[in-house]
C-alpha cells in the first residue's frame, strides 16, 4: 500500500513540472499558434541561470536562508527567461507572422539548437558537463510509510501559485483580455485597437518566465542541469500540452499532470523502458480520436 | 522560376569538385607533415558529452606518458605526438574519428576509447585498416573478442580488465564483506558496459548463494528514478548493484538516499569513478557507496604514489582510474614499439601480444590470448565524498 502511495507522491512531483513547462506552450500556441519548440531550451537556460545566481548569493546573508536563495534563483531566472523569450519573438518569430506556419516551426528548431550550443559555447570548458544544483531543503514527511520530500513540496507550491496567477492574469485583465481577443482573431483585435505585437510579447513573457521557474524547480529537485536537460522534459510538455487541449491553461495543468502519473504508473507496474514510449503513444492516440484534447473546444477549420 | 533552376544546377555542378578539393586538402593538411621521424598516436576519447570526465582524464594521462616518454629520447630516436579527437561519447562520433585519425592523420596507433560502447563502435574499422587499437578502459568483454565468431580481433588491445572479472568482484564483496543476501540490480539498459556488468554480477552472486531479489532498468540521460527506485525499496534488498556511469548514477544515489530513504549499501563498477558523482548525488548521501575500480589512490605502493605525485603537481586534481589507465595505455603501446624495433603495425600487433610481466601504474601485466590483461581489482568506499581503499582482488 505504502509503494502505491509512495507512486502517487512521485506522480504527482513528476506531473507538476510538467504542467509547469507545459503552460508556457500553450499559451503561445494558444495566441499565434505556433508550438515553440526553443520552449524546452528557455527552460534550460532557466535552470542555468537559477543555478548561477545561487552559486552568487552564496556566502551572502542573502544565501544564508534556504527559502531566500530560492526566491532568488527563481527572481534571476524568471527575468532572465523572459528577457530571452521576448528577444526571441522580436528577432525569429515577428517577421514569419504571416509566413507559412512550417517556416516558423523549423525556425523554433533552429533557436532550439542556438540555445544548446550556444550554452554549451559560453561554459567553455565545462561545455556540456552536467552540473550538480545546490540542495536546498533536506527536510521530509512521512506519510503513512511513503516519504514527502520538502523539495517535492516546493514544486507543488510554486507550480500552483504560479498556475493560479497566469490563469488570473489570462482571465481577469486588461492584459489577459487583449490576448483571448488577439488569440480569437488577430486582423479584429488590431481594428479594435489592440496592440498586438505588445500583446504576444507579453504571452512571451509570461510562457518564459514560467519556463525558466521550471528549471530551477526541476533542477532542483533532480539536482543534475546539463545544456540538454530542456529536449525530453520539453517534449513530454507539449504532449501534455496537446493532451489537455493545446491552448487551454486548465488543460495544460490536467495534461502535465496525466502525463506525469502515467509515466510513473508505467515504471510503478515494472515497465520502466516502455515510459517514454508510452507518453508518444498516448500523444498519438489523442490526435486519433480527440485532436482538441480534453479542455480544447472543437474549432472548424476557416476555409 | 528559371533562374532558381539555373542556381540550383550550378550548385550541383560544383559541389563534387569542390567536395572532391576539400576531401584532398583536408588528406594533405593532416597527413605529410613529416611522418618520418614522429610516432603519430591518435586519440579516440570522450572529450564532451555524457561521459566527459572520463576522456578528460585518460586525456590528461596519455599527455603525460607522451611528456615522459619525449623526455627519455622518445620512441626509436622518434618523437612522440599526440592527435586527439573528441567522440562527444557518440558511437556513430567514434567511428568517424577513428576513420579520420586513420586515413587523414596516418596515426600508428589508436589509444581510446574508454567506454565499451563507443570502443565497440570503430573496432572494426581498425580491424580492416590494419592499426592496433588500445582501449584504456573499456571493459566490456566483446571489445576484443567478437561474441559471434569467438575470434580475438586481431588489432583490438586493452590495457584494463574486463567486466565478469569487475562485476565478481562486486559480488563477492557485496556477499564476504558487505554479509549481503538480498540484491536489486538497476542497470542502464542503453549501455553494452552496464549490461555486462550486470550479467557477471548476477551470475557470481546467485552462485555465492545469494538471491536477486528486484531488477530494475533505466535509460541514459533519464532524471527521474523514483518509481524504479520506489520498487526496488518495497523488495526490501540488502544491497544495490548499479552499473552505470556517474551522471545517471549520481541522481539516483541522491534520490534513493534523500528522496527515499533507501540506506542500503550501493555498489557500482569504474562508471562512478569521477569527481562528478559526488557532486551530483551530494557527499552527505554518499555513506556505503562502493566501486570496484582499476586502482587506489591511496594505495602505498611507490608506483602509484609517485605517479599520483606528479599528476598532482601537473593538473592539480587526484587521478581517477582513467587517468592512470590512459597512462598506461600509451605506455602499453611504447613497450610494445621499443621490443619490435618497429612502428609497423602488424609487428607492434605481435609486441603487443607478447607483452609479459610489464610493470605498469596499475598494476605488472601479461596480456592474455585473449588480449585482456591479467590483472587486480581494488573495491574503493565513499568516505567523507572521497574514495578509500578497501581491498584488492587478484584475478
Amino acid at each position: 500500500m505504502d509503494m502505491w502511495l509512495q507512486q502517487l507522491l512521485n506522480a504527482i512531483s513528476l506531473g507538476a513540472i510538467y504542467a509547469l513547462i507545459a503552460l508556457g506552450y500553450t499559451m503561445v500556441y494558444g495566441i499565434i499558434k505556433l508550438i515553440n519548440f526553443a520552449h524546452g531550451d528557455v527552460f534550460m537556460v532557466g535552470a542555468f541561470l537559477g543555478y548561477y545566481a545561487m552559486l552568487l548569493v552564496d556566502g551572502t546573508p542573502l544565501g544564508a536562508n534556504p527559502l531566500m536563495k530560492l526566491l532568488v534563483a527563481l527572481l534571476v531566472a524568471m527575468i532572465g527567461s523572459t528577457l530571452l523569450g521576448v528577444t526571441i519573438e522580436r528577432v525569429a518569430y515577428r517577421r514569419l507572422r504571416n509566413s507559412p506556419r512550417l517556416a516558423a516551426l523549423t525556425t523554433a528548431i533552429g533557436v532550439s539548437f542556438l540555445l544548446e550550443y550556444g550554452t554549451i559555447y559560453l561554459r567553455g570548458s565545462q561545455g556540456a558537463q552536467p552540473e550538480a544544483y545546490p540542495t536546498l531543503f533536506t527536510a521530509h514527511l512521512d506519510l503513512f510509510g511513503a516519504t514527502l520530500k520538502m523539495d517535492a513540496l516546493v514544486i507543488l507550491v510554486t507550480s500552483f501559485v504560479l498556475m493560479v496567477v497566469l490563469q488570473f492574469i489570462v482571465q481577469n485583465t486588461q492584459t489577459g483580455r487583449a490576448m483571448r481577443a488577439v488569440s480569437f482573431d488577430m486582423d479584429a483585435a488590431r481594428l479594435m485597437g489592440i496592440s498586438v505585437d505588445r500583446t504576444i510579447s507579453i504571452t512571451f513573457a509570461l510562457g518564459s518566465a514560467l519556463g525558466g521557474a521550471a528549471g530551477v524547480v526541476y533542477g532542483l529537485y533532480y539536482t543534475s542541469i546539463d545544456p540538454f536537460m530542456g529536449l525530453l522534459p520539453g517534449l513530454k510538455a507539449f504532449i501534455a500540452a496537446v493532451v489537455g487541449g493545446i491552448g487551454s491553461i486548465p488543460g495544460a495543468m490536467v495534461g502535465g499532470f496525466l502525463i506525469g502519473l502515467l509515466e510513473t504508473g508505467v515504471s510503478a507496474l515494472g515497465f520502466s523502458l516502455f515510459r517514454d514510449a508510452v507518453a508518444f503513444i498516448v500523444l498519438i492516440l489523442i490526435l486519433l480520436v480527440r485532436p482538441e484534447g480534453i479542455f480544447g473546444e472543437h474549432v472548424r477549420e476557416k476555409v | 522560376m528559371r533562374r532558381g533552376e539555373t542556381r540550383m544546377k550550378l550548385a550541383r555542378w560544383a559541389f563534387f569538385p569542390l567536395l572532391a578539393l576539400a576531401l584532398v586538402l583536408g588528406g594533405c593538411g593532416g597527413g605529410g607533415a613529416g611522418k618520418g621521424n614522429e610516432v603519430r598516436i591518435g586519440l579516440n576519447l570522450e572529450l564532451s558529452g555524457q561521459t566527459a570526465t572520463f576522456g578528460q582524464s585518460a586525456k590528461n594521462g596519455a599527455r603525460m606518458a607522451v611528456e615522459k616518454i619525449n623526455a627519455d629520447g622518445g620512441l626509436l630516436g622518434k618523437k612522440v605526438v599526440l592527435v586527439e579527437g573528441d567522440n562527444k561519447s557518440e558511437k556513430s562520433e567514434s567511428s568517424s574519428i577513428a576513420l579520420k585519425l586513420i586515413q587523414q592523420d596516418k596515426v600508428d596507433v589508436i589509444v581510446g576509447t574508454t567506454i565499451s560502447g563507443t570502443t565497440l563502435a570503430m573496432v572494426n574499422i581498425a580491424d580492416e585498416n590494419k592499426i592496433p587499437v588500445i582501449s584504456p578502459t573499456a571493459t566490456n568483454p566483446d571489445v576484443t573478442v567478437d561474441p559471434k565468431t569467438k575470434a580475438t580481433r586481431p588489432y583490438v588491445f586493452r590495457a584494463c580488465f574486463i567486466d565478469p572479472f569487475q562485476g565478481e568482484v562486486a559480488a563477492k564483496y557485496a556477499i564476504q564483506d558487505l554479509h549481503a543476501k538480498k540484491a536489486a540490480v538497476f542497470t542502464e539498459v542503453s549501455s553494452d558496459y552496464a549490461i555486462g556488468l550486470r550479467d557477471a554480477f548476477k551470475q557470481a552472486f546467485t552462485k555465492l548463494g545469494g538471491e536477486i531479489v528486484a531488477e530494475e532498468s533505466y535509460q541514459k540521460n533519464d532524471k527521474d528514478f523514483l518509481s524504479q527506485l520506489t520498487r526496488i525499496r518495497d523488495a526490501k534488498p540488502d544491497v544495490i548493484f548499479l552499473p552505470g556511469y556517474y551522471q545517471e548514477a549520481g541522481i539516483i544515489i541522491k534520490q534513493a538516499r534523500s528522496d527515499l530513504g533507501i540506506q542500503v549499501p550501493i555498489i557500482g563498477g569504474d562508471g562512478f569513478d569521477s569527481p562528478k558523482l559526488v557532486e551530483i548525488a551530494g557527499a552527505s548521501n554518499m555513506a556505503k557507496v562502493f566501486l570496484t575500480n582499476h586502482y587506489a589512490a591511496d594505495d602505498p605502493d611507490p608506483r602509484i604514489q609517485e605517479f599520483v605525485k606528479e599528476y598532482q603537481a601537473k593538473y592539480n586534481a587526484i587521478p581517477d582510474g582513467f587517468a592512470v589507465l590512459g597512462y598506461d595505455a600509451v605506455m602499453l603501446y611504447a613497450d610494445a614499439v621499443k621490443r619490435a624495433g618497429s612502428t609497423d603495425p602488424t609487428k607492434v600487433k605481435e609486441a603487443l601480444e607478447a607483452t609479459k610481466d610489464l610493470p605498469l601504474v596499475s598494476g605488472t601485466i601479461t596480456i592474455g590470448p585473449d588480449h585482456n590483461p591479467i590483472k587486480a581489482a581494488v573495491v574503493l568506499e565513499y568516505v567523507d565524498g572521497k574514495q578509500t581503499f578497501r581491498k584488492k582482488v587478484e584475478p
